[in-house]
């Protein structure tokens, strides 16, 4: 069965073919339509809806509710996921799932609500306190609003750590066809460790409180070795590169225009193809290295060079050896065209 | 003499490896009476296993030391938040929020508000001992005027500091909370009326009743810098005056429990019943090329739905379909816009830059955008709009009178139903009429009146531009 939906509304059909039983969420352009979704579609199928007071709010009630042992979500954009920091640090320091999506829009501050991807380092690196690590998920088509939402639950589950969904107002607001998912997913048992309210999780504990500095250390090395078993599930796609000189990288939005720039590049002699990565968190920074080698580079970001830092960051840390990379970027809700990307590509394969 | 085997409380304090039976409270410190009042509540009642306490960040950090029940640490302030979540998801949980009053009354005073407001099923208690105990003593909302703390050496100054928060008089000022009351655990006598606001509180959530309020007038020796009975002696006597104790609200006797959750279908079954008609899967098909298109005109004229039928024409004829509009600010301060990709194959970039096919409704859009149409592509515009802007070399203008017939006809909405009859006419989209008609159709189905009446309008514009337009 497929469906003509904006991306912001696969977002909430996704969620609920992954069996989410709750969203809370607060207003913010252009992250509002999975909040509009979400207030008519959860309720129609029996699960809960609730609009929050604030993000600070929304995030500690996805942190209640995971501890509850429910499958919860909330959407934001820019400020609101800001907000959220502190909360997101909570999770992952109590081991509990959730799904954040970022719609990202153009900061900093109130900034507007046009597309950007400025939260990159915040979602990736971690914007909270503390060491610690989400899953960050990139979609780049309405597809993937539906089923990288799905995934950000089965990963969320699987590493029992916060999953940020990153998109961005361009393909929150973008309307594609949508081929809904066959099946629900199975519900995991959190019998185990959730407090249900009942006698058999009684005993169970969600809190992050180590006050003693050797207790907090080993919770820290725990999470630690936790997020090391993260990059086998690192996934990355890649487009026209068996016999590309050129690699345009790129992530959500960006590698769609990449791929109309590298189709453009190639009828006009310029062999060139695509990187992109489909995980920002784990990266598939193997994967990077390897499509990369012997081959110019090219990074399409529409942030300041956040992904830029991050790409030249991974090259090192697989290789060892440092290899110029370019970069083609706009910011500020300004988005660039094919043939800003196609005349950067023809400067970079001159040099 | 054998011991009295603890209920609804470990037996042991048991963090850090200790195993002792002290508690990690100061001698006279109003905390641990507090537990206990609620543990004997909980064991009473026979919720033990459903209730749920998020545990505060304040002096009552470690309260699941004691509690045996479930237990949630929340974030500083957020347990009604936390609280929310968990009785709304289980339902059957008796949820008990308890916090101090630099969690509740500052950092979380709208959390607490709010939920107050919404009348979540839960059970706050809510310590009052007008400092911040764990951070060492600093003034609190519900410090005295006068009181000296570590950040009000001086007193708490109203000048500077403002005045005592009342927060049970506060929340009185709602509608959905059942009971609201002020108590204190000074002294035996007012230890056993909190133990009596407790337990109705407690028999509230049991019943599924709604909102429950109660906050304790408690002693904190250590950050008054006195010994238990002096800091007992200010509860009574300083803080009553402030914060005089008694019940503000009780309904509990004519509050009804909530209603059932209704019967629904599954997501499955939901989404098939929404959807009646199918477009099929899309088809790889080399030769079809790509076609953009570009959508302007002023907010309000439908260019954006006009988008939308289109690419729902390609999606009948297996194509490839991308739809984007420009929103937020844009939309309403006058001009609006949409682009949508029509393909053979997967789509790249769905934002259109150089069009095919551009329908301009309004002179700005036309003026910003004509110069980006592709060599060999069309433009319609509205035939109201002044062409004083050239078309580059190669692109075809076409002037539409949309408007002035969408108004002739009686429904001045409809320009943008003229502007598709145009598009068909001129056939520049590439897509079959018939398809362009179903769309246009289907874009109706919450309105089925309007079917026939835009296929009369689609009629009398291709009418006027067979006489009108060399085709
Ligand atoms: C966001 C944040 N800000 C500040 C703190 C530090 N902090 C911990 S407890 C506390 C105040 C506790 O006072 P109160 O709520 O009155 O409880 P009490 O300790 O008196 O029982 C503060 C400010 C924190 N944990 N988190």
């Amino acid at each position: 069965m497929t469906k003509f939906v904006k991306g912001n509304e696969a977002v909430v059909i996704g969620a609920l073919y992954a069996g989410c039983d709750v969203y809370f969420g607060y207003p913010i352009t252009p992250a509002s339509e999975i909040a509009h979704g979400a207030a008519k579609w959860f309720p129609s199928v029996g699960r809960e809806f609730l609009q929050a007071e604030c993000e600070t709010a929304s995030i500690y009630m996805v942190y209640g509710a995971a501890a509850a042992g429910r499958l919860a979500m909330t959407a934001t954009s820019g400020p609101g996921m800001s907000l959220m920091q502190e909360g997101i640090s909570y999770m992952a320091a109590a081991n509990l799932p959730g799904v954040i999506v970022n719609v990202m829009r153009a900061g900093p501050g109130l900034g507007n609500v046009y597309p950007e991807q400025g939260d990159y380092n915040q979602a990736v690196k971690c914007g909270g306190h503390g060491n610690y690590s989400c899953v960050v998920l990139a979609p780049a088509s309405v597809q993937e609003m539906c089923d990288l939402t799905i995934r950000a639950f089965e990963l969320s589950f699987k590493y029992f750590t916060p999953a940020i969904v990153l998109a961005d107002g361009l393909q929150g607001q973008m309307m594609e066809t949508l081929v809904l998912p066959e099946h629900e997913m199975p519900k995991p048992d959190t019998t185990p460790w959730a407090v249900q309210a009942t006698q058999e999780t009684r005993k169970n504990l969600i809190t992050s409180i180590y006050l003693d500095a050797p207790a907090q250390e080993a919770h820290n090395l725990r999470l630690q070795a936790k997020y090391a078993k993260m990059s086998a599930d690192a996934r990355h796609e890649t487009y026209l590169c068996e016999d590309a000189e050129l690699v345009l990288v790129a992530y959500g939005i960006c590698s769609r225009i990449a791929r109309t720039a590298a189709e453009t590049l190639r009828s006009g002699g310029v062999k060139a193809g695509v990187f992109r990565p489909v995980t920002l968190s784990p990266f598939p920074g193997a994967a990077l290295s390897e499509t990369l080698k012997g081959r110019k580079a090219l990074v399409v970001e529409l942030s300041a060079g956040q992904f830029h830092d991050d790409v030249l960051l991974h090259l090192v840390k697989e290789g060892g050896r440092y290899q110029p990379v370019d970069l083609c970027n706009r910011m500020g809700g300004m988005v660039m065209t094919v043939d800003d990307v196609v005349a950067a590509a023809r400067k970079t394969m001159k040099k | 003499m054998t011991e009295k085997k603890t209920v609804g409380m470990y037996d042991v304090f048991s963090r850090s490896g200790k195993q002792t039976r002290a508690t990690h409270y100061c001698a006279g410190c109003g905390h641990g009476i507090i537990h206990k009042l609620i543990t004997e509540a909980m064991v009473e009642l026979g919720i033990q296993d459903r209730t749920v306490i998020v545990n505060p960040i304040g002096c009552a950090v470690f309260g699941y030391y004691y509690w045996d029940c479930g237990n949630v640490g929340a974030a500083h302030g957020r347990a009604p938040a936390i609280g929310t979540a968990i009785n709304r998801t289980r339902r059957d949980a008796v949820v008990i929020s308890y916090q101090g009053d630099g969690d509740l009354g500052a950092i979380g005073f709208n959390n607490t508000f709010q939920a107050a407001g919404r009348g979540e099923h839960m059970a706050v208690f809510f310590v009052n001992n007008a400092i911040y105990g764990m951070t060492g003593g600093q003034m609190a909302p519900t410090t005295l005027v006068g009181m000296k703390t570590t950040t009000s050496p001086f007193g708490r100054d109203p000048l500077t500091a403002g005045y005592p928060l009342h927060v049970c008089e506060v929340l009185n000022q709602l509608k959905a909370p059942v009971y609201i009351e002020r108590v204190s655990v000074a002294d035996t006598k007012r230890i056993m009326q909190a133990k009596r606001a407790v337990r109705k509180a407690l028999e509230i959530q049991r019943d599924g009743k709604g909102y429950a309020f109660v906050e304790f007038i408690s002693p904190c020796p250590t950050n008054l810098g006195v010994d238990s009975l002096k800091a007992a002696a200010f509860c009574a006597d300083e803080m009553e005056k402030e914060y005089p104790l008694g019940c503000v609200r009780d309904e509990s006797a004519t509050a009804e429990p909530r209603p059932p959750v209704p019967v629904t279908p599954t997501v499955k079954a939901f989404f098939e019943a929404s959807e009646q008609h199918q477009a099929p899967m899309a088809e790889i098909d080399e030769k079809a090329g790509e076609l953009r298109l570009k959508f302007t005109g002023f907010g309000g004229q439908g260019i954006l739905s006009l988008g939308v039928c289109v690419a729902e024409a390609a999606r009948l004829e297996k194509r490839f379909a991308t739809w984007f509009p420009s929103y937020g600010p844009e939309q309403r301060g006058g001009s609006a816009a949409c682009s949508v990709v029509i393909s053979g194959k997967p789509i790249g970039s769905p934002s259109v830059d150089h069009p095919d096919v551009l329908v301009c409704m309004n002179q700005p859009s036309y003026e910003r955008f004509v110069r980006d149409v592709r060599p060999g592509g069309t433009v319609i515009v509205d035939a109201t709009v002044p062409l004083a802007e050239k078309a580059p070399d190669g692109v075809r203008v076409v002037p539409m009178p949309a408007i002035d017939l969408s108004i002739k006809m009686g429904v001045p909405k409809a320009a943008n139903t003229m502007m598709l009859a145009a598009l068909m006419k001129l056939g520049v989209t590439g897509l079959k009429n018939e398809h362009l008609l179903s769309a246009l159709d289907a874009s109706f189905k919450k309105k089925p009146a309007l079917v026939e009446k835009n296929r009369l309008l689609l009629d009398e514009a291709q009418a006027w531009m067979e006489k009108n337009l060399p085709l």
